[in-house]
This record gives structure tokens, C-alpha cells and sequence, in this order.
């Protein structure tokens, strides 16, 4: 793919990896380019993108590290973060499991039906007995590899004495098995083998659907992760600095905070001025102006000049660490969530069983022999397995949410569907949530000039003020213009030269009201006032979901003029500083009330309440704690997702109702013939073929409601 | 019917193929970036 980079003879060479979520990989020249200028790089062995997991591997020699390997990204225009040793490993490992088990079922399905449709156009005799012993044959290391997961959960829930969906499963495909190795040994007509073979089969169709959906969409979520600091460089007696990760940091150590990185534990500014992002923590957008003696936390970003930071707290005792042990506990209670599949399985499972129970007495007191009245019981039980009910509820799930996904939404898994479709109230956060929570200029006074003088000069700044003002003038299409000699003064602002006159952008001469920065051109000035909007159509998504008869309410941690000016804009009841204990508090009062509250928020200081509402949506700019408390993250400007996802939820739990309804409809017209004996391993595999593929056809369906409600 | 004895291994054969294939493919991590496979024969290879 590229060629190798020639290294400097002699020297021994020392290679590691190093992975990199770099989530503005969006299209093949980005792949290009970052696999081709990496390389250039000296120490760069090779780069490789995943482009599905929006991640870089390099490998590069030991005399690069991460800061470094940064930089070189950010040189070729990609923002970068190193991330820890491939953290979906686990997740990974299972989704093939199920994936290869998926294999060995399709493979001996595939070939055991071979040989059962000859024994059913009429092989008889020594020929039957060959095939049936060959089914065995193949059958068995079949049913024991791709059963495991089953039998393993099944074991799982009979050990803590609870039933779920695998129990009936398991006992159902066990018996099928040793009947037909009974039937097989005895020259019997009928052996089962095809239909427990095709009943796993079809059942892990419906388990592999379950986990993409879920990598699909970590993989999302995963690339917006991992900005908290995961390592400092700390000053040494002899005043050199030495990169230590975040676990092995000790209080009391000294710092060196470079602009643009996150600190990894709490501390007290010691030298330096300049200005902290911490929108992590508490979602505020203005940056926090810092100097000696001022008290910083874990997460925030600095965003001006190198700091000197003393550690006060590290690790565990972290601010961070306080509100993440907070949204542990709270989350606790969403674990107890039992999901629609395993409820319908705790009716569904003692009836089957009991229907089985029952014929094979019925069938003994009749005066049929033991024998004749087993495999009647037995044919209940393979005929009533829920081979289109295990597929129900993942197949509508996949669909719904590759709907949601074109729409903007990400949804972490099956149970986060079941839980936003039965929310009855909604709690906003302000900042971040229905704004947008970064700061947008009002370029109006602007002429073309100096619209493509302040691009070219707020371009390469990474402050936030100079980031929205960039952004707010690309998206109106203005083209930078050159501007050379730029500075950038922390605290201060920008200076360069434009066409021989100086220009500059930075605090106002003069003190405004709120956020502004003053633009100057030679000897002109303009101010430029900032604010932080109500997303566009916050207000519609806010009457979508009263129509769907659910209330919305802000709940801010914010001071409580700016709140109430949103609330009275949008006509919703409010509640300014709230903290995050006081948030839990009135989640956990409104659950206390029997609602089913849902929360939408993205601070960190929101995550205790994200994860201890019945389901919870943040926006993709929130802290990773948020995210990774959020059922569901919304990407882009708009709140609409929101409103989206109720009403896909709730239609994908219909569907699944519906789903329900044909499953057992379907065992309802077969139960009788297996309780009169009449069903044969044909019969068994037509009804568990035609009502699987009635099931997916009809969750299908979901996928075309994310194109008409539009 | 002597044909059988050779017939069903040919098919056990072709089919153990297949799943060998398949296993050897997710091993090589062939599934690992689907998306960044159907970008990657956009780029050009001329200036390399």
C-alpha cells in the first residue's frame, strides 16, 4: 500500500502501535491522505484506517509518542485522540462467537436438509437408516457448537432460579436431539435432527442481528470518545518533562498543560494565564479565564497558553470521578429493566411446557405406549419453539434502527428502543441541549472584506470564539483571504497583516455584555457579539412530542435568567441551578409517581440524571461520560432526532407486538396437530420456516417509515 | 446408489470449504472496515 520509510542504518529499530480515534475521517481522501503523509513521517513504519470504527493504527518507532504522532495529524488537518488498547475488544469477540456459530448452524443445516428431503420423497430402509445416521453425524458437533450460547444462558437463569427465552430453547432442542438419536438407533421413521439444526439456525440469525446493531452503533459512538485526559507530562527534579498516564499520577505532582490538551486529574494553577474549556463539566460554553492560584478540574481542556498545574486530587478523587460514581449507582436501577422477549418468554415458556406435559399424560391414559406418548410431547415442544418469536424482536430492532441511524440518531441497543418507546415525560438540560452550546457571532455588520479577513486570520485558532466565528462564516460560504504574520497572544487574541495592513480580532476595547470580540482593520473596528442559540427547531420537536402526548420540561443547572428566556421562549415549564444530586432527586421523585421520564442532556453534570432516567438521548457534542450514559446520541444541529426516536420506537414495539402476534398465531394452528401426533419433521420445518420469514418481511416495513415522516 | 458413496462426501466436502473459508476471512479480519473497503477503491494509486 505504501512504501516503506527507509530508516537511518544502524539504528535499532523499536516499533510499538498506536491507535488514534480520529473522528473526521468521512471519504476516501482522507484515507489517502493520512495513509500516505503519515509514513513521511520519520519513525512512521505505516498508518491503516478503519474507516467503519473511524480509527488509526500506526506503527511507528519507539521514539515517537502520542503527543508527537498528534501533532503530525493535526498538521495534515485531522484532530486526533490516542485511545486505549482497542476498548470494543470484548464486545468484538462475542459478535464473532455468534457470528461463527451462525456458520456451523447454516453449513449443517444446509446439509442435513440435504439428506432429510430424500428421506421425504421416500428413502426407506437401509437408505433411511444411512441418512438418519449421517444427519446424527453431522448434527450432533453442530448442535453442540452453535447451541452454546443458548445453553449457557439457559444455565445462567436456571441457576439464579429464573426463566428466559433459552430455557424453552435449550430444552427444546435437547429433546428434539435425543429423540432423534433414539428414533436413529431404533430404525424409526422420523428423526429431528433438520429442525433443531434450523431452529438454532434461525435463532442466531436473530442473535448476530441483535450484536451488529450494537457494534454498528458503538463503533459511532466509540470515535466521539476518549477526550479526558489520559496521560500528563509531568516536570522532574532536573526540569525536564516526563509523560505519565493518568492512573500513575500522584497528588502533588507538577504539571505541564499544553494548549489544547485535557488535564487528567484535579490541580491548582501554580504559572500561567490563560483560558479552560469546561464544557465537560458543566456544559458551559465561555471559556473560564485562569491564572495562578485558580482551581482546575479533571476533563477540561486548556485552551490558550502552556499552564503549570500542582495535582490536588487524582484518579478516584477526581470531581470526574464523584459524578461518574454517581451515574453508576443510578444506573443500577436500568439493569433491572426486564425486556419484552424475556416477559413474553416467562408466559409463553410454563404454558408450552404444560401443553406438553399434559399430551404426553393425555396420550399414556389413552393407552398409547410411553414411546408413542414421548414423541407427541416432544413434537409439541419443537413445534411451539419460538423460533420466529427469538427473531421478533431483534429483526424489527435492526431495522429501526438503521431508520434512526440515516436520521441522525444512534441507538445503543434493543432494550434502549423498548425503553424510549415508553417514556411519558421529557426532561431537556439547557446548555449543549436545546442550544446549540457553542457560540455563534452576528457577522450581519460585516461587509464581504471583512467577513474573508476574519476567516483567514480565526481559521488555524483553536479558541472557541474564533471556532464559531470561523464556522459561522464558512457556512456562509466566505472564502478566507490571506492574511500572513498570525499571532496568537493568549488571552489577548489574534494579530496578523492583511495587504500591508494590521489586522487583529480579541477582546473588546470596551466592556460588553456577554461574549464579544472586536475585529480590527487598520484603523476600523467592528464588535462582534456572541450568544449561544436555541436550535432551530427546538420549538417543533417540543410540539412533536407534545402530540405524542409527552411533556417536556428544562431542567438546567444554569443560572436562572437564561433559563427562564429559553422556557419562555419555547413555552415549557423550568428549573434553573440544579445540581447534579438535585436532578437525580427529581428523576427519581417523577419515577417515585410512576412516570417514565426521559431524559436529554449533555453535560457531565447531567450523566447521574442521564442514567437513572428510563431512557436517556444526548447530543454527539456531550461529554463522553454523558455518551456513554445516553441510550442514544443525536448527531448535528437539530433536535428533531429526539421526537424521531419516540416515534420510531413506539413503532417498532408495535411491530414487534405484531411480530408476537403471527408467532404464536402460528403455534396456535400447529399445536393441535402435534397434539393429535400428526406432525411430521416436514411439517415442523415448513411452519418454523414460513413464520420466521413472515416475521422479517414484516419488520421490513419499519425501514420505510424513516423515509415518509419526513 | 453407488454413486451416494461418492456424492455426499463431494457435498460434505464443498461444504466444510465454505465454512473454512468463511472462518479464515473473519480471522483475517476481512470484516473488521466494510465501509472503508467500499471507499478504498476510490483512491488513486498513480503518484505512489
Amino acid at each position: 500500500m505504501n512504501a516503506p520509510v527507509a530508516l537511518a542504518s544502524g539504528q535499532p529499530a523499536q516499533f510499538r502501535d498506536t491507535r488514534f480515534t480520529v473522528p473526521s475521517i468521512r471519504c476516501a481522501g482522507c484515507i489517502a491522505k493520512i495513509e500516505r503523509e503519515l509514513p513521511k513521517l520519520d519513525g512512521v513504519e505505516r498508518a491503516r484506517v478503519n474507516f467503519s470504527a473511524k480509527r488509526v493504527a500506526i506503527h511507528h518507532s519507539a521514539s515517537l509518542d502520542d503527543v508527537d504522532l498528534t501533532k503530525a495529524l493535526r498538521a495534515i488537518g485531522f484532530e486526533a485522540q490516542p485511545v486505549s488498547e482497542n476498548p470494543l475488544a470484548r464486545d468484538d469477540a462475542d459478535t464473532r462467537m455468534i457470528l461463527r456459530a451462525v456458520a456451523v448452524a447454516g453449513f449443517g443445516m444446509m446439509n442435513i436438509m440435504l439428506l432429510s428431503i430424500s428421506v421425504w420423497s421416500g428413502a426407506s430402509g437401509a437408505t433411511r437408516d444411512l441418512f438418519h445416521w449421517l444427519s446424527a453425524i453431522i448434527a450432533i458437533p453442530v448442535i453442540a457448537y452453535a447451541g452454546r450460547p443458548f445453553f449457557a444462558s439457559a444455565l445462567m437463569a436456571l441457576r439464579y432460579g429464573r426463566t428466559n427465552m433459552d430455557v424453552p430453547i435449550s430444552i427444546g432442542v435437547l429433546l428434539a436431539t435425543a429423540l432423534s438419536l433414539y428414533e436413529t438407533a431404533t430404525s424409526g421413521a422420523h428423526a429431528y435432527f433438520e429442525s433443531a439444526v434450523m431452529l438454532l439456525f434461525f435463532l442466531l440469525c436473530g442473535r448476530a442481528l441483535d450484536a451488529t446493531m450494537r457494534t454498528r452503533t458503538r463503533a459511532g459512538i466509540g470515535a466521539l470518545l476518549g477526550r479526558i485526559g489520559k496521560s500528563a507530562s509531568v516536570f522532574q527534579p532536573d526540569g525536564s518533562c516526563l509523560r505519565v498516564s493518568a492512573e500513575e499520577l500522584q497528588s502533588g505532582m507538577l504539571v505541564l498543560v499544553a494548549a489544547g490538551e485535557a488535564l487528567a486529574a484535579d490541580g491548582v494553577v501554580e504559572q500561567g494565564d490563560g483560558a479552560v474549556d469546561n464544557a465537560m463539566l458543566t456544559g458551559e460554553t465561555t471559556p473560564q479565564t485562569v491564572g495562578a492560584g485558580i482551581e482546575v478540574h479533571a476533563g477540561a481542556i486548556n485552551v490558550l497558553g502552556p499552564l503549570h498545574v500542582r495535582l490536588t486530587a487524582v484518579a478516584g478523587d477526581t470531581a470526574l470521578a464523584e459524578i461518574a460514581r454517581l451515574m453508576d449507582e443510578a444506573g443500577q436501577s436500568r439493569s433491572l429493566y426486564v425486556r419484552i422477549a424475556d416477559r413474553a418468554s416467562q408466559l409463553y415458556a410454563p404454558v408450552v411446557h404444560s401443553l406438553a406435559a399434559l399430551a404426553f399424560i393425555a396420550w399414556m391414559l389413552a393407552g398409547a405406549g410411553w414411546h408413542q406418548s414421548l414423541v407427541i410431547a416432544i413434537a409439541v415442544l419443537i413445534i411451539t419453539c419460538p423460533c420466529a418469536m427469538g427473531l421478533a424482536v431483534p429483526a424489527a430492532q435492526v431495522v429501526a434502527s438503521g431508520a434512526l441511524i440515516k436520521r441522525g440518531l444512534l441507538v445503543k441497543d434493543g432494550s434502549a428502543l423498548e425503553r424510549l418507546a415508553e417514556v411519558d415525560v421529557a426532561l431537556f438540560d439547557k446548555t449543549g441541549t436545546l442550544t446549540l452550546g457553542a457560540p455563534r457571532p452576528d457577522i450581519s455588520a460585516l461587509d464581504d472584506t471583512t467577513r474573508s479577513i476574519a476567516l483567514g486570520l480565526t481559521q488555524a485558532s483553536r479558541h472557541p470564539l474564533s471556532q464559531g466565528l470561523a464556522e459561522a462564516l464558512i457556512s456562509e460560504g466566505v472564502k478566507a483571504a490571506i492574511v500572513e504574520e498570525i499571532e496568537e497572544q493568549s488571552g489577548q487574541g489574534l494579530t496578523g497583516r492583511w495587504e500591508q495592513a494590521a489586522v487583529s480580532i480579541g477582546q473588546p476595547q470596551t466592556a460588553q455584555d456577554g461574549m464579544a470580540s472586536e475585529l480590527t482593520v487598520g484603523d476600523l473596528h467592528w464588535t462582534l457579539r456572541f450568544n449561544d442559540p436555541v436550535r432551530g427547531d427546538a420549538r417543533q420537536t417540543i410540539d412533536r412530542l407534545q402530540s405524542l402526548g409527552i411533556e417536556s420540561r428544562i431542567l438546567s443547572g444554569d443560572i436562572s435568567q437564561s433559563v427562564k428566556r429559553v422556557a419562555s421562549d419555547l413555552g415549557v415549564p423550568a428549573q434553573a441551578g440544579a445540581s447534579p444530586q438535585k436532578k437525580l432527586a427529581l428523576l427519581e421523585g417523577l419515577k417515585a409517581d410512576g412516570h417514565k421520564p426521559l431524559m436529554v442532556g449533555d453535560g457531565i453534570n447531567d450523566g447521574p440524571a442521564l442514567a437513572a432516567a428510563h431512557a436517556s438521548i444526548a447530543p454527539s457534542t456531550a461529554s463522553d461520560a454523558s455518551q456513554q450514559a445516553a441510550d442514544a446520541v443525536f448527531i448535528g444541529e437539530k433536535l428533531a432526532p429526539v421526537a424521531f426516536a419516540v416515534t420510531i420506537a413506539r413503532q417498532t414495539m408495535r411491530i414487534v407486538r405484531q411480530n408476537f402476534t403471527f408467532a404464536i398465531g402460528y403455534n396456535i394452528l400447529a399445536i393441535p396437530l402435534a397434539l393429535f401426533g400428526m406432525v411430521t419433521p416436514l411439517i415442523a420445518a415448513i411452519a418454523m420456516s414460513v413464520s420466521s420469514l413472515v416475521v422479517v418481511g414484516n419488520s421490513l416495513r419499519l425501514a420505510r417509515s424513516g423515509k415518509d415522516e419526513t | 446408489m453407488t454413486g451416494l458413496a461418492f456424492l455426499i462426501p463431494i457435498a460434505l466436502g464443498m461444504g466444510l470449504f465454505g465454512l473454512a473459508a468463511f472462518f479464515w476471512a473473519m480471522r483475517s479480519g476481512q470484516f473488521d472496515d466494510m465501509d472503508g473497503a467500499a471507499h478504498r477503491i476510490l483512491i488513486d494509486d498513480e503518484d505512489e
